[in-house]
């Protein structure tokens, strides 16, 4: 894992674009209830890259998430009911998978993700340096400071699967995420159900594709609640901690077929 | 007290449920999320079955005094009565997600015979 290692270079313009000309690259975002939101986040991606396709799934939201995204310019995928932020984002990488795109981008819904930051995201994967980049707002100073539960478990879980993987990882639980053809593939094929950010760094480094993270900064959510309460974050503890160590002992590896 | 050998067939049990549990996670055939309350379940027999004094000072707490295993019988019921439960409420939430499924799948065939309908009017008119 190289970490830091991925400053941008200095450019005098403007950057229009996080990518090579021509690159088919798709953004995205898993919304549920982010009326609020949504479009801004929809917008504002548009505004940093023309060429990236933003897709926003719907995960059976009863506002007018869907409506809000349309009007922004997104594809709205809609399920017909609420899955969970493990599935919903799932039917993202399987649109991109069965459409081709080389580079996804993943940003929350709910504009905590600064869309200014993905070409710094994007950078080590457009390199080869990584199949997937994961923004983490561990790696430099940020000012970002949790609760303190959520703190304390952020850094259970850091640590477990650090052990785990033999890496470095020090944001297992950030959703801002880059990731090329291969990673796609994997998580087309297979994604971890509920809360699937830890196990799917787990399953990264089952498949021996290369992870990397990215300092970055995240934003105040903009409004709208967390999906992770009081008492769901026990059931969040437990689970992912039993997800975590049984996963360790699987051995099957899901094979990755190209089409 | 509780005769030895209930106790070490208790925790036998246990054991071999807890075992099983999280070899059918193990295997992807039974989610963490359906695998708590087993697990919970194992862990809560395996305790009584094993801390011996604690059960019958349980059983003492309900009145039972002459055979204090008849509580872990008792706690073993309860806890399969609250798995039951939750997978009724499971299995209701299935059969409500099933019925949007199939009307969502009737309405999108009718759109699409629509569009098909439609495509074959207008080459139809060329």
């Amino acid at each position: 894992m190289s970490g830091a290692a991925t400053e941008e270079p200095a450019v005098a313009e403007a950057p229009r674009g996080i990518a090579p000309k021509g690159l088919r690259r798709v953004a995205i975002v898993p919304a549920h209830n982010e009326e609020g939101n949504v479009g801004r986040v929809v917008r504002e991606i548009r505004d940093v890259d023309p060429e990236l396709e933003v897709v926003v799934v719907d995960d059976g939201s009863l506002d007018r998430t869907a409506a809000e995204a349309a009007e922004a310019g997104a594809t709205v995928v809609r399920l017909p009911f609420n899955l969970g932020i493990g599935g919903a984002v799932q039917t993202g990488f399987r649109y991109a998978f069965e459409h081709g795109y080389e580079l996804a981008v993943r940003l929350d819904g709910d504009a905590q993700h600064d869309p200014a930051q993905l070409a710094r995201l994007v950078a080590p994967v457009l390199a080869g340096d990584a199949d997937i980049a994961v923004g983490s707002r561990f790696l430099a100073p940020s000012g970002y400071r949790p609760p303190f539960a959520r703190r304390i478990g952020i850094a259970v879980f850091a640590k477990v699967v650090s052990l785990l993987v033999r890496n470095r990882v020090t944001d297992t639980t950030s959703g801002f995420q880059a990731l090329n053809r291969r990673a796609i593939a994997l998580f087309a094929a297979d994604y971890p159900h509920d809360y699937p950010e830890v196990e799917a760094t787990l399953m990264v480094f089952k498949h021996t594709l290369t992870l990397t993270e990215v300092p970055v900064t995240m934003r105040e959510r903009g409004g709208g609640s967390s999906s992770i309460t009081a008492l769901r974050s026990v059931y969040y503890a437990v689970k992912v901690l039993l997800a975590v160590f049984v996963g360790a002992l699987r051995r099957n590896v899901t094979p990755l077929q190209e089409r | 007290m509780t005769p030895l050998i209930v106790s070490v067939a208790g925790v036998l049990a246990s054991l071999v449920l807890l075992v099983v549990v999280l070899e059918l996670i193990r295997s992807r055939r039974l989610r963490e999320r359906y695998a708590l309350l087993w697990l919970l379940t194992g862990l809560v027999m395996l305790g009584l079955s094993a801390w011996r004094d604690g059960l019958n000072t349980i059983a003492g707490w309900f009145g039972v005094t002459g055979y204090p295993p008849a509580v872990l019988f008792a706690i073993g019921v309860f806890f399969i009565l609250v798995v039951l439960l939750h997978y009724s409420t499971v299995i209701s939430k299935l059969a409500d997600q099933n019925v949007v499924l199939a009307q969502r799948l009737a309405l999108l065939e009718q759109r699409l015979a629509d569009a098909y309908e439609d495509q074959g009017a207008t080459s139809r008119r060329k």
